[in-house]
Protein backbone atom coordinates (compact mmCIF):
# COMPACT_ATOMS: atom_id res chain seq x y z
CA UNK A 1 0.00 0.00 0.00
CA UNK A 2 2.79 2.28 0.95
CA UNK A 3 4.81 1.26 -1.48
CA UNK A 4 2.33 1.70 -4.40
CA UNK A 5 1.81 5.33 -2.64
CA UNK A 6 5.02 6.30 -3.33
CA UNK A 7 4.86 5.11 -6.80
CA UNK A 8 2.07 6.77 -7.55
CA UNK A 9 3.52 9.87 -5.73
CA UNK A 10 6.53 8.88 -7.93
CA UNK A 11 4.53 9.08 -10.99
CA UNK A 12 2.37 11.72 -10.72
CA UNK A 13 5.98 14.03 -9.80
CA UNK A 14 7.05 13.06 -13.12
CA UNK A 15 3.75 13.53 -14.89
CA UNK A 16 4.42 17.28 -13.54
CA UNK A 17 7.63 17.71 -14.60
CA UNK A 18 6.63 16.76 -17.63
CA UNK A 19 3.63 19.41 -18.04
CA UNK A 20 5.79 21.89 -16.60
CA UNK A 21 8.22 21.03 -18.97
CA UNK A 22 5.93 21.17 -21.84
CA UNK A 23 4.48 24.32 -20.64
CA UNK A 24 6.99 26.22 -20.54
CA UNK A 25 8.56 28.86 -23.21
CA UNK A 26 10.82 27.95 -25.69
CA UNK A 27 14.03 30.48 -25.83
CA UNK A 28 14.00 32.02 -29.07
CA UNK A 29 15.99 29.81 -31.39
CA UNK A 30 19.19 31.35 -33.32
CA UNK A 31 19.18 33.48 -35.85
CA UNK A 32 17.84 32.02 -38.97
CA UNK A 33 17.06 28.23 -37.42
CA UNK A 34 13.63 28.44 -38.25
CA UNK A 35 13.70 28.47 -42.04
CA UNK A 36 15.64 25.70 -42.39
CA UNK A 37 12.20 23.46 -41.47
CA UNK A 38 10.80 25.32 -45.13
CA UNK A 39 12.79 22.38 -46.98
CA UNK A 40 14.57 19.75 -44.55
CA UNK A 41 10.73 18.53 -43.00
CA UNK A 42 10.94 18.59 -38.76
CA UNK A 43 8.80 15.19 -39.32
CA UNK A 44 9.80 11.89 -39.91
CA UNK A 45 6.09 11.29 -41.74
CA UNK A 46 7.26 13.53 -44.76
CA UNK A 47 8.71 11.52 -48.20
CA UNK A 48 11.70 13.61 -49.10
CA UNK A 49 15.08 13.31 -50.91
CA UNK A 50 16.69 16.14 -48.58
CA UNK A 51 18.61 15.01 -45.85
CA UNK A 52 16.72 15.37 -42.79
CA UNK A 53 18.48 17.74 -40.27
CA UNK A 54 16.63 17.27 -36.87
CA UNK A 55 18.42 15.60 -34.00
CA UNK A 56 21.32 15.34 -36.39
CA UNK A 57 25.17 15.69 -34.41
CA UNK A 58 25.47 19.39 -34.53
CA UNK A 59 29.52 18.84 -35.53
CA UNK A 60 28.01 17.42 -38.54
CA UNK A 61 26.04 19.83 -39.84
CA UNK A 62 28.64 22.71 -39.09
CA UNK A 63 31.26 20.54 -41.38
CA UNK A 64 28.19 20.34 -44.28
CA UNK A 65 27.61 24.11 -44.26
CA UNK A 66 31.31 24.96 -43.91
CA UNK A 67 31.78 22.64 -46.64
CA UNK A 68 29.02 24.04 -48.40
CA UNK A 69 29.61 27.86 -48.14
CA UNK A 70 33.40 27.31 -49.78
CA UNK A 71 32.20 25.22 -52.52
CA UNK A 72 33.99 21.89 -51.61
CA UNK A 73 31.30 19.96 -51.29
CA UNK A 74 28.79 20.40 -54.55
CA UNK A 75 25.12 21.59 -53.97
CA UNK A 76 22.25 22.33 -56.05
CA UNK A 77 20.88 25.13 -53.56
CA UNK A 78 22.85 24.68 -50.26
CA UNK A 79 25.96 26.25 -51.25
CA UNK A 80 23.85 29.71 -51.78
CA UNK A 81 21.96 29.50 -48.80
CA UNK A 82 25.40 28.50 -46.67
CA UNK A 83 26.83 31.80 -48.30
CA UNK A 84 24.31 33.60 -46.01
CA UNK A 85 25.60 32.68 -42.38
CA UNK A 86 28.85 33.05 -40.43
CA UNK A 87 30.82 30.47 -38.50
CA UNK A 88 28.89 30.98 -35.21
CA UNK A 89 25.71 31.55 -37.01
CA UNK A 90 26.21 27.77 -38.14
CA UNK A 91 27.22 26.78 -35.03
CA UNK A 92 24.38 27.98 -32.90
CA UNK A 93 21.58 26.47 -35.58
CA UNK A 94 23.26 23.66 -35.67
CA UNK A 95 23.44 22.97 -31.48
CA UNK A 96 19.76 24.30 -32.17
CA UNK A 97 18.65 21.80 -34.77
CA UNK A 98 20.38 18.79 -32.83
CA UNK A 99 17.54 19.40 -30.06
CA UNK A 100 14.80 19.74 -32.05
CA UNK A 101 11.72 16.80 -31.76
CA UNK B 1 0.74 33.71 -9.69
CA UNK B 2 0.96 34.69 -13.47
CA UNK B 3 -1.29 36.84 -15.06
CA UNK B 4 -4.18 35.17 -17.42
CA UNK B 5 -3.13 33.59 -20.28
CA UNK B 6 -1.93 35.87 -23.04
CA UNK B 7 -4.43 36.33 -26.13
CA UNK B 8 -3.02 35.96 -29.71
CA UNK B 9 -5.05 36.07 -32.70
CA UNK B 10 -4.14 35.20 -35.88
CA UNK B 11 -6.51 36.14 -39.11
CA UNK B 12 -5.86 34.18 -42.34
CA UNK B 13 -4.75 30.05 -42.32
CA UNK B 14 -2.29 30.19 -45.11
CA UNK B 15 1.09 29.55 -45.19
CA UNK B 16 1.78 32.61 -42.63
CA UNK B 17 -0.92 32.44 -40.75
CA UNK B 18 -1.70 28.95 -39.76
CA UNK B 19 2.58 27.87 -39.50
CA UNK B 20 2.36 31.80 -37.52
CA UNK B 21 -0.51 29.54 -34.68
CA UNK B 22 1.60 26.40 -34.74
CA UNK B 23 4.87 27.91 -34.16
CA UNK B 24 3.62 30.62 -31.54
CA UNK B 25 1.18 27.58 -29.39
CA UNK B 26 5.05 25.57 -29.28
CA UNK B 27 6.79 28.64 -28.80
CA UNK B 28 4.96 29.36 -25.39
CA UNK B 29 2.13 26.69 -24.77
CA UNK B 30 1.11 29.13 -22.12
CA UNK B 31 -0.63 31.02 -25.05
CA UNK B 32 -4.14 31.69 -25.82
CA UNK B 33 -4.00 30.97 -29.66
CA UNK B 34 -6.69 31.29 -31.79
CA UNK B 35 -6.58 30.85 -35.82
CA UNK B 36 -9.35 33.00 -37.68
CA UNK B 37 -10.14 31.16 -41.30
CA UNK B 38 -13.19 31.34 -43.29
CA UNK B 39 -12.30 27.99 -45.33
CA UNK B 40 -12.33 24.78 -43.68
CA UNK B 41 -9.98 23.96 -46.75
CA UNK B 42 -6.93 25.66 -47.88
CA UNK B 43 -5.86 25.34 -51.75
CA UNK B 44 -2.47 25.76 -52.39
CA UNK B 45 -0.89 28.28 -54.79
CA UNK B 46 2.57 26.65 -55.48
CA UNK B 47 2.55 23.80 -57.31
CA UNK B 48 -0.81 24.74 -58.56
CA UNK B 49 0.48 25.63 -62.35
CA UNK B 50 0.98 21.90 -62.54
CA UNK B 51 -3.21 21.18 -62.00
CA UNK B 52 -3.35 24.25 -65.03
CA UNK B 53 -0.91 21.81 -66.84
CA UNK B 54 -2.71 18.66 -66.19
CA UNK B 55 0.26 17.20 -64.26
CA UNK B 56 -1.00 17.32 -60.68
CA UNK B 57 -5.09 16.61 -59.39
CA UNK B 58 -5.91 19.60 -57.29
CA UNK B 59 -6.85 17.38 -54.27
CA UNK B 60 -3.49 17.37 -53.89
CA UNK B 61 -3.24 20.80 -53.48
CA UNK B 62 -6.05 20.79 -50.37
CA UNK B 63 -4.98 20.89 -47.08
CA UNK B 64 -7.70 21.00 -43.31
CA UNK B 65 -7.09 22.27 -40.06
CA UNK B 66 -7.77 19.22 -38.49
CA UNK B 67 -4.20 18.69 -37.05
CA UNK B 68 -3.93 22.07 -36.22
CA UNK B 69 -7.06 21.82 -33.94
CA UNK B 70 -5.33 18.66 -32.86
CA UNK B 71 -2.89 20.23 -31.02
CA UNK B 72 -4.82 22.69 -28.85
CA UNK B 73 -5.52 25.47 -31.26
CA UNK B 74 -8.41 26.94 -31.36
CA UNK B 75 -9.98 27.46 -35.13
CA UNK B 76 -12.59 29.32 -35.93
CA UNK B 77 -14.38 28.80 -38.98
CA UNK B 78 -15.02 32.43 -39.64
CA UNK B 79 -13.85 36.05 -41.45
CA UNK B 80 -12.77 38.78 -39.25
CA UNK B 81 -14.67 42.12 -40.42
CA UNK B 82 -14.38 44.47 -37.78
CA UNK B 83 -11.50 45.41 -36.23
CA UNK B 84 -10.76 48.11 -32.96
CA UNK B 85 -6.81 48.56 -32.80
CA UNK B 86 -7.50 50.33 -29.41
CA UNK B 87 -9.78 48.35 -27.49
CA UNK B 88 -7.98 45.57 -29.55
CA UNK B 89 -11.09 43.55 -30.41
CA UNK B 90 -11.97 41.50 -33.51
CA UNK B 91 -15.42 41.14 -34.07
CA UNK B 92 -16.57 38.04 -36.44
CA UNK B 93 -19.12 37.85 -39.40
CA UNK B 94 -20.57 35.28 -37.05
CA UNK B 95 -21.23 37.66 -33.94
CA UNK B 96 -17.93 36.50 -31.81
CA UNK B 97 -15.99 39.25 -30.05
CA UNK B 98 -12.40 38.54 -29.69
CA UNK B 99 -10.05 40.63 -27.59
CA UNK B 100 -6.47 40.16 -28.37
CA UNK B 101 -3.16 41.22 -26.37
CA UNK B 102 -1.61 40.83 -29.95
CA UNK B 103 -2.98 39.86 -33.40
CA UNK B 104 -1.57 38.52 -36.53
CA UNK B 105 -2.62 39.70 -39.84
CA UNK B 106 -1.90 37.08 -42.61
CA UNK B 107 -4.82 37.73 -45.18
CA UNK B 108 -2.83 37.06 -48.41
CA UNK B 109 -3.62 39.11 -51.58
CA UNK B 110 -6.92 41.01 -52.74
CA UNK B 111 -7.11 41.60 -56.42
CA UNK B 112 -6.91 44.98 -57.46
CA UNK B 113 -10.68 44.61 -59.23
CA UNK B 114 -10.28 48.55 -60.07
CA UNK B 115 -7.01 48.20 -61.42
CA UNK B 116 -7.71 46.78 -65.13
CA UNK B 117 -10.01 48.13 -67.51
CA UNK B 118 -12.96 45.58 -68.16
CA UNK B 119 -11.56 43.06 -65.10
CA UNK B 120 -14.16 42.94 -62.71
CA UNK B 121 -15.05 39.47 -60.48
CA UNK B 122 -17.93 38.57 -63.37
CA UNK B 123 -14.96 38.97 -65.83
CA UNK B 124 -12.81 36.46 -63.88
CA UNK B 125 -15.41 33.43 -64.93
CA UNK B 126 -14.47 34.28 -68.67
CA UNK B 127 -11.15 35.42 -68.86
CA UNK B 128 -9.44 33.16 -65.15
CA UNK B 129 -7.11 35.02 -63.29
CA UNK B 130 -5.97 31.83 -61.02
CA UNK B 131 -3.61 33.44 -58.68
CA UNK B 132 -5.82 32.11 -55.80
CA UNK B 133 -6.01 28.76 -56.07
CA UNK B 134 -9.31 26.45 -56.53
CA UNK B 135 -11.84 26.77 -58.79
CA UNK B 136 -10.18 29.53 -61.13
CA UNK B 137 -7.69 26.99 -60.97
CA UNK B 138 -10.19 24.33 -62.50
CA UNK B 139 -11.26 26.59 -65.09
CA UNK B 140 -8.35 27.88 -66.50
CA UNK B 141 -7.61 23.97 -66.93
CA UNK B 142 -10.86 23.00 -68.54
CA UNK B 143 -10.66 26.10 -71.09
CA UNK B 144 -7.24 25.04 -71.78
CA UNK B 145 -8.56 21.48 -72.75
CA UNK B 146 -11.41 22.92 -74.65
CA UNK B 147 -9.57 24.86 -76.68
CA UNK B 148 -8.92 24.03 -80.68
CA UNK B 149 -5.49 22.69 -81.73
CA UNK B 150 -3.57 25.74 -83.28
CA UNK B 151 -5.14 27.92 -80.46
CA UNK B 152 -3.74 30.95 -78.99
CA UNK B 153 -3.34 31.70 -75.15
CA UNK B 154 -2.66 34.95 -73.64
CA UNK B 155 -1.32 35.19 -70.12
CA UNK B 156 -0.88 39.17 -69.13
CA UNK B 157 1.87 39.32 -65.86
CA UNK B 158 1.23 42.44 -63.46
CA UNK B 159 3.40 45.11 -62.92
CA UNK B 160 5.67 44.65 -59.40
CA UNK B 161 4.96 43.79 -56.71
CA UNK B 162 2.44 40.43 -56.77
CA UNK B 163 2.12 36.90 -55.36
CA UNK B 164 4.82 34.60 -56.50
CA UNK B 165 7.15 36.69 -59.15
CA UNK B 166 8.06 33.42 -60.84
CA UNK B 167 4.40 32.33 -61.00
CA UNK B 168 3.61 34.17 -64.25
CA UNK B 169 6.63 32.12 -66.23
CA UNK B 170 6.35 29.09 -64.04
CA UNK B 171 2.46 29.39 -65.93
CA UNK B 172 3.61 29.74 -68.90
CA UNK B 173 5.92 27.21 -69.51
CA UNK B 174 3.98 24.43 -68.06
CA UNK B 175 0.52 25.90 -70.51
CA UNK B 176 2.96 25.39 -73.04
CA UNK B 177 4.69 21.93 -72.24
CA UNK B 178 0.95 21.04 -71.85
CA UNK B 179 0.16 22.89 -75.52
CA UNK B 180 3.41 21.07 -76.55
CA UNK B 181 2.15 17.63 -75.90
CA UNK B 182 -1.27 18.04 -76.79
CA UNK B 183 -1.84 20.78 -79.42
CA UNK B 184 1.24 21.33 -80.93
CA UNK B 185 0.21 24.22 -83.36
CA UNK B 186 -1.01 26.42 -80.15
CA UNK B 187 1.01 28.97 -79.28
CA UNK B 188 1.26 31.37 -76.21
CA UNK B 189 1.71 35.26 -75.73
CA UNK B 190 2.89 36.27 -72.56
CA UNK B 191 2.19 39.82 -71.69
CA UNK B 192 3.98 41.60 -69.34
CA UNK B 193 3.62 44.95 -67.79
CA UNK B 194 7.67 44.43 -66.47
CA UNK B 195 10.91 44.65 -68.42
CA UNK B 196 12.50 41.99 -66.38
CA UNK B 197 11.08 39.16 -63.87
CA UNK B 198 12.76 36.40 -61.75
CA UNK B 199 14.83 33.73 -63.14
CA UNK B 200 14.34 35.66 -66.18
CA UNK B 201 17.78 34.21 -68.04
CA UNK B 202 16.68 30.75 -66.41
CA UNK B 203 13.50 30.92 -68.42
CA UNK B 204 14.25 31.88 -71.10
CA UNK B 205 17.26 29.73 -72.16
CA UNK B 206 14.86 26.86 -70.83
CA UNK B 207 12.29 28.25 -73.66
CA UNK B 208 14.83 28.33 -76.39
CA UNK B 209 15.62 24.69 -75.64
CA UNK B 210 12.16 23.20 -75.05
CA UNK B 211 9.12 25.37 -76.62
CA UNK B 212 10.97 27.22 -79.28
CA UNK B 213 8.22 29.55 -81.32
CA UNK B 214 5.57 28.36 -78.85
CA UNK B 215 6.45 31.21 -76.08
CA UNK B 216 6.54 34.54 -77.14
CA UNK B 217 6.59 37.32 -74.01
CA UNK B 218 6.36 41.00 -75.20
CA UNK B 219 8.04 43.02 -72.56
CA UNK B 220 6.68 46.64 -71.34
CA UNK B 221 8.88 48.04 -73.76
CA UNK B 222 8.06 45.78 -76.81
CA UNK B 223 4.11 47.07 -75.85
CA UNK B 224 3.27 44.27 -73.71
CA UNK B 225 1.25 46.22 -70.73
CA UNK B 226 -2.19 45.43 -70.79
CA UNK B 227 -4.45 48.50 -70.60
CA UNK B 228 -7.99 46.92 -70.94
CA UNK B 229 -9.13 43.70 -71.60
CA UNK B 230 -12.61 42.50 -72.97
CA UNK B 231 -14.36 39.36 -71.88
CA UNK B 232 -17.26 39.11 -75.06
CA UNK B 233 -14.05 39.05 -77.25
CA UNK B 234 -11.60 37.64 -75.04
CA UNK B 235 -8.84 40.50 -76.18
CA UNK B 236 -6.07 42.14 -74.11
CA UNK B 237 -5.43 45.52 -75.36
CA UNK B 238 -2.43 47.53 -74.71
CA UNK B 239 -0.90 50.94 -76.05
CA UNK B 240 -0.17 49.45 -79.22
CA UNK B 241 -2.02 46.47 -80.38
CA UNK B 242 -4.78 44.32 -79.43
CA UNK B 243 -4.58 40.65 -78.85
CA UNK B 244 -7.46 37.77 -79.85
CA UNK B 245 -6.90 34.71 -77.30
CA UNK B 246 -8.71 31.32 -77.47
CA UNK B 247 -7.69 31.27 -73.84
CA UNK B 248 -7.27 34.30 -71.60
CA UNK B 249 -5.00 34.40 -68.38
CA UNK B 250 -5.18 37.43 -66.61
CA UNK B 251 -2.83 38.04 -64.14
CA UNK B 252 -4.08 41.18 -62.50
CA UNK B 253 -2.74 43.98 -60.03
CA UNK B 254 -2.82 43.06 -56.34
CA UNK B 255 -2.68 44.68 -53.24
CA UNK B 256 -2.31 43.28 -49.31
CA UNK B 257 -5.98 41.53 -48.44
CA UNK B 258 -8.76 43.24 -47.72
CA UNK B 259 -8.04 42.94 -43.14
CA UNK B 260 -5.26 44.96 -44.06
CA UNK B 261 -7.51 47.88 -45.53
CA UNK B 262 -9.46 47.19 -42.55
CA UNK B 263 -7.34 47.38 -40.11
CA UNK B 264 -5.25 50.44 -41.12
CA UNK B 265 -2.28 48.89 -41.30
CA UNK B 266 -1.59 48.88 -45.23
CA UNK B 267 -0.21 52.43 -46.54
CA UNK B 268 -0.39 54.28 -50.47
CA UNK B 269 0.75 51.14 -51.94
CA UNK B 270 -1.67 48.63 -50.63
CA UNK B 271 0.47 46.90 -48.85
CA UNK B 272 1.90 46.77 -45.14
CA UNK B 273 5.24 47.94 -43.70
CA UNK B 274 6.72 45.84 -40.87
CA UNK B 275 9.36 46.14 -38.57
CA UNK B 276 11.90 43.70 -39.84
CA UNK B 277 12.96 41.70 -36.75
CA UNK B 278 9.31 41.34 -34.99
CA UNK B 279 6.79 41.96 -37.62
CA UNK B 280 5.00 44.31 -36.34
CA UNK B 281 3.23 47.10 -38.19
CA UNK B 282 4.33 50.15 -38.29
CA UNK B 283 1.06 51.81 -38.17
CA UNK B 284 -0.76 50.50 -35.77
CA UNK B 285 0.85 48.49 -32.54
CA UNK B 286 0.24 45.39 -31.13
CA UNK B 287 -0.31 44.15 -34.79
CA UNK B 288 2.17 42.37 -36.99
CA UNK B 289 1.75 41.76 -40.43
CA UNK B 290 3.48 38.47 -42.12
CA UNK B 291 3.28 36.59 -45.63
CA UNK B 292 1.98 38.51 -48.97
CA UNK B 293 0.10 41.25 -47.24
CA UNK B 294 3.71 42.94 -45.88
CA UNK B 295 6.16 44.66 -47.26
CA UNK B 296 9.25 42.41 -46.72
CA UNK B 297 11.82 44.31 -48.50
CA UNK B 298 14.12 42.10 -50.59
CA UNK B 299 11.92 39.01 -49.69
CA UNK B 300 9.63 37.56 -52.49
CA UNK B 301 5.74 37.35 -52.25
CA UNK B 302 6.11 33.42 -51.75
CA UNK B 303 5.03 30.53 -49.91
CA UNK B 304 8.74 29.92 -48.10
CA UNK B 305 8.84 33.78 -46.99
CA UNK B 306 5.31 33.64 -45.60
CA UNK B 307 6.51 30.14 -43.37
CA UNK B 308 9.94 31.83 -42.82
CA UNK B 309 7.75 34.81 -41.30
CA UNK B 310 5.33 32.94 -39.84
CA UNK B 311 7.88 31.43 -37.55
CA UNK B 312 9.90 34.28 -36.54
CA UNK B 313 7.08 36.41 -35.61
CA UNK B 314 5.95 34.05 -33.52
CA UNK B 315 9.19 34.02 -31.52
CA UNK B 316 9.27 37.94 -31.31
CA UNK B 317 5.50 37.91 -30.11
CA UNK B 318 6.26 35.30 -27.49
CA UNK B 319 9.13 37.79 -26.76
CA UNK B 320 7.15 40.94 -26.69
CA UNK B 321 4.23 38.78 -24.42
CA UNK B 322 7.20 37.90 -22.15
CA UNK B 323 7.92 41.89 -21.94
CA UNK B 324 11.41 40.88 -23.74
CA UNK B 325 13.24 42.84 -26.62
CA UNK B 326 13.09 40.02 -29.86
CA UNK B 327 15.97 39.40 -31.13
CA UNK B 328 17.53 40.14 -34.81
CA UNK B 329 16.84 37.33 -37.12
CA UNK B 330 17.30 35.97 -40.56
CA UNK B 331 14.91 34.70 -42.95
CA UNK B 332 15.56 32.13 -45.70
CA UNK B 333 14.09 31.69 -49.23
CA UNK B 334 14.03 29.23 -51.24
CA UNK B 335 11.59 28.67 -54.68
CA UNK B 336 11.29 26.03 -56.94
CA UNK B 337 9.83 26.91 -61.03
CA UNK B 338 9.24 24.12 -63.29
CA UNK B 339 9.74 24.83 -66.77
CA UNK B 340 8.73 21.26 -67.71
CA UNK B 341 7.78 18.06 -65.60
CA UNK B 342 11.94 16.92 -65.22
CA UNK B 343 13.15 20.18 -65.65
CA UNK B 344 13.31 22.65 -61.93
CA UNK B 345 15.02 25.85 -61.45
CA UNK B 346 15.38 27.46 -57.83
CA UNK B 347 16.13 30.75 -56.78
CA UNK B 348 17.25 31.18 -53.12
CA UNK B 349 18.05 33.98 -50.90
CA UNK B 350 18.68 34.95 -47.21
CA UNK B 351 17.76 37.90 -45.48
CA UNK B 352 18.18 40.16 -42.38
CA UNK B 353 16.98 43.73 -40.82
CA UNK B 354 19.40 46.29 -42.12
CA UNK B 355 18.28 50.41 -42.09
CA UNK B 356 14.94 49.62 -41.25
CA UNK B 357 13.71 46.58 -44.32
CA UNK B 358 14.67 42.80 -44.58
CA UNK B 359 17.61 43.13 -47.03
CA UNK B 360 19.97 40.55 -49.00
CA UNK B 361 22.61 39.22 -47.03
CA UNK B 362 25.61 40.12 -49.53
CA UNK B 363 27.47 37.09 -51.15
CA UNK B 364 24.84 35.00 -50.72
CA UNK B 365 21.46 33.67 -52.75
CA UNK B 366 20.79 33.67 -56.26
CA UNK B 367 19.55 31.31 -59.14
CA UNK B 368 20.68 28.05 -60.36
CA UNK B 369 23.29 27.67 -62.58
CA UNK B 370 22.65 28.59 -66.16
CA UNK B 371 25.01 26.04 -67.72
CA UNK B 372 23.61 23.57 -65.21
CA UNK B 373 23.33 19.57 -66.92
CA UNK B 374 20.09 17.95 -67.20
CA UNK B 375 20.47 15.50 -64.36
CA UNK B 376 20.35 18.98 -61.90
CA UNK B 377 17.59 20.20 -63.57
CA UNK B 378 15.90 16.95 -62.58
CA UNK B 379 16.94 17.08 -59.07
CA UNK B 380 15.51 20.57 -58.86
CA UNK B 381 12.15 19.35 -60.39
CA UNK B 382 12.46 16.61 -57.63
CA UNK B 383 13.17 19.25 -55.02
CA UNK B 384 10.09 20.88 -56.09
CA UNK B 385 7.97 17.94 -55.39
CA UNK B 386 9.47 16.92 -51.78
CA UNK B 387 9.58 20.94 -50.71
CA UNK B 388 5.64 20.95 -51.34
CA UNK B 389 4.89 18.32 -49.27
CA UNK B 390 7.58 19.30 -46.27
CA UNK B 391 5.87 23.51 -46.28
CA UNK B 392 2.82 22.40 -46.17
CA UNK B 393 3.32 19.42 -43.69
CA UNK B 394 5.25 22.50 -41.58
CA UNK B 395 2.57 24.76 -41.87
CA UNK B 396 -0.48 22.24 -41.67
CA UNK B 397 0.86 19.62 -39.54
Amino acid sequence: MRRSRSILRALRGVALGFLVTTAAAAAEPPAGATSCSGCHALSAKVETPVPPIRGRDPAEIVAAMRQFRSGERPSTVMGRIAKGFSDDEIQAIAGWVAVQH
Amino acid sequence: MAQAKPRVLVIGGGFAGAACARALHRADPQCDVTLVEPNPTFTACPSSNSVIAGLRDIAAQRFRYEAIRGEGITVAQDEATALDPRARRVTLRGGSVFDYDRLVLAPGIAIRWDALQGYDEAAAAVMPHAWWAGDQTLLLRRQLEAMPDGGTVVVSAPPNPFRCPPGPYERASLIAWYLKQAKPRSKLILLDAKDSFSKQRLFESAWRQLYPELIEWISLSNGGKVISVDTKTRTFTTDFATYKADVGNVIPPQRAGKIAQIAAVADATGWCPIDPVSFESRLQPNIHVIGDAAIAGAMPKSAFSANAQAKVCAFAVAALLRSETPSSPKLINTCYSLVAPDYGISIAGVYHPMNGQLADVEGAGGVSPLDAPPDFRALEARYAEAWFRTITADTFG
